[in-house]
């Protein structure tokens, strides 16, 4: 379960039920919404996360127990969105975890790929990317 | 009103199709243009009847393939009004003719304390070659500045900004904001003080008459795929008088009279330029975009693609709060505009589930978009086959999607 409260499982449910790309999107959007935008002081270049054509900041927010609790903010919706989808995969699991989760995998269960260009899905293996090394940072702690 | 019918949409094979179950409507024209049906046939035509290598063959087929390479300089050297066809050299695009000057001119000539006169909007293919180059050689670079949101260039100290200048390169329109600059007045002004004058025509080849003569410029670069012509053919237009003097770029084939395994003696321009098997059926494929062009009529498609985007930006006047890039009376074909609340990655990707095509981000202008202080604007580039129902479409596409947004 991520901070925004979403696991995989419910999210990949709810997008089953969603038929045309109005919908995907107005959910996907609205999923954005929950997030709680970044601080100025945290939009900063050390958790900018390069390769998105929107921008996008990540962090380690805290470690309870092992587990990483990630957060991030974007200045795009439908990016806010795909944030939410990667937070329920990635957010508080162990390094280990992490490290052991096949991302694209889980993101295809979405079905979003015939709406994303190939660009963004370089954004968001961007975003991937960031996390597996916060938490291969993390371990080696 | 236009005089440039949307039938003409009929020689385009590839404006037929629906994208994601709309027709499509293709707005990214500064990006690269559609291509007519003899443009494709003049290509395909090339490959099944005179493929064969350029220059030095005894055989018909070379003969063939040299005289189609050769008439399609010839062609150039008409459309852009060049005084002598050994002006124009074949590239890869724009970005190859601005490096080859750079590379070949700018090393030659340039040194510590020399300056290159650019504009703040120059797109990165008329910025980073000459960044380069100062790197290289010890030259400052140095910007004339462009006004606010308008997008115009600053000319009021433009006399302070010429002091020591060697070579003003700048664009003729610029891709991210559909200004015009005034390149005539521009290059007698710097060739007042001994400068040099490139211009980047990339964006008003094909889309306004050019003639090198009038504009009095000593280079311009442009592309065919911008013109509708293939991809990896461009144009270099270069005074013969340069040329002569100007030393290799790349070294090769064609490039060459006489070699020896030490040294080398070079061929006479443009060969000396066009080092290699040039891309023969790309010039072929730009010959037939040029006669298409012509048939057509330039001024009629820079008057078109003004007013669709005049039209364009009337409608778009209706979403509240959106902020335009560019000049609000005389501009080319594009409008470059933010929406508040709205991201343009937002915009587009959900354009494109509508079957429409529009370009975000920064239009390889990052350093101009930084002094606006907007990571990315929306940008639609019109054409010559782009119509007004388009752009109404366009306009239902986006009110859509400001609705599921907000």
């Amino acid at each position: 379960m991520s901070a925004t409260g979403h696991s995989i499982d419910e999210l990949v449910g709810n997008f089953e039920l969603l038929g045309d790309w109005e919908s995907r999107f107005a959910y996907l959007i609205d999923l954005g919404k929950e997030l709680t935008p970044f601080d100025p002081v945290d939009r900063c270049d050390q958790n900018r996360v390069h390769g998105c054509q929107a921008q996008v900041w990540l962090k380690i927010e805290s470690v309870d127990d092992g587990r990483i609790n990630i957060v991030a903010d974007s200045d795009a919706f439908i990016v806010k969105g795909l944030i939410v989808v990667l937070l329920a995969i990635y957010s508080g699991k162990t390094s280990e975890e992490v490290l052991a989760i096949d991302g694209q995998a889980q993101l295809d269960r979405l079905q979003l790929a015939s709406h994303l260009s190939p660009t963004r899905k370089n954004g968001l293996y961007a975003m991937v990317q960031r996390v597996r090394e916060l938490a291969e940072l993390e371990k080696a702690i | 009103m236009s005089v440039i019918d949307a039938s003409i949409r009929e020689d385009f094979p590839v404006l037929t199709q629906e994208v994601n179950g709309h027709p499509l409507v293709y707005f990214d024209n500064a990006a690269t243009t559609q291509k007519p049906r003899t443009v494709l046939e003049a290509v395909q035509r090339y490959y099944e009847h005179d493929n064969a290598n350029v220059h030095r063959g005894i055989h018909e087929l070379s003969n063939r393939a040299t005289a189609a390479y050769e008439a399609a300089r010839e062609r150039v050297a008409q459309f852009i009004n060049a005084p002598d066809r050994a002006d124009v050299i074949f590239t890869r695009g724009t970005t190859e003719s601005i490096n080859l000057v750079a590379a070949t001119w700018g090393d030659a000539n340039l040194q510590t304390g020399d300056v290159i006169l650019l504009t703040e909007m120059e797109h990165h293919s008329n910025l980073v070659p000459w960044q380069l180059l100062a790197h290289r050689t010890g030259a400052e670079l140095r910007f004339i500045p462009v006004t606010g949101d308008e997008g115009v260039l600053d000319l009021a100290n433009i006399d302070t900004l010429l002091e020591g200048v060697k070579i003003l390169a700048l664009t003729h329109i610029s891709n991210a904001l559909g200004t015009i600059n005034p390149v005539r007045d521009l290059c007698s002004t710097a060739k007042a003080i001994g400068a040099l004058c490139l211009v980047d025509a990339a964006q008003s080849a094909g889309h306004l008459p050019l003639d090198v003569q009038a504009i009095g410029c000593d280079f311009l670069a442009c592309s065919g795929h911008k013109l509708c012509g293939p991809t990896g053919i461009g144009v270099l237009y270069a005074q013969s008088h340069l040329q002569k003097v100007m030393p290799p770029y790349q070294g090769g084939g064609e490039m060459i009279s006489k070699v020896e395994f030490q040294v080398s003696e070079f061929n006479v321009p443009p060969h000396r330029f066009e080092a290699g098997t040039p891309n023969i059926a790309g010039a072929v494929g730009l010959h037939a975009a040029l006669d298409y062009l012509d048939g057509i009529g330039l001024q009629a498609i820079g008057q078109h693609s003004f007013e669709l985007a005049h039209y364009a930006k009337e409608r778009l006047a209706e979403f509240d709060g959106i902020r335009f890039f560019g000049p609000t009376t005389e501009h080319a074909g594009v409008v470059s505009f933010v929406l508040p609340e709205v991201h343009a990655l937002d915009l587009a990707t959900m354009a494109d589930q509508q079957g429409v095509a529009i370009r975000i981000g920064h239009h390889c202008t990052q350093p101009l978009h930084e002094k606006f202080g907007v990571p990315a604007t929306a940008r639609a580039s019109f054409y010559c086959y782009n119509t007004r129902d388009e752009v109404d479409f366009f306009i239902e596409v986006m009110q859509k999607i400001i609705k599921l947004i907000r």
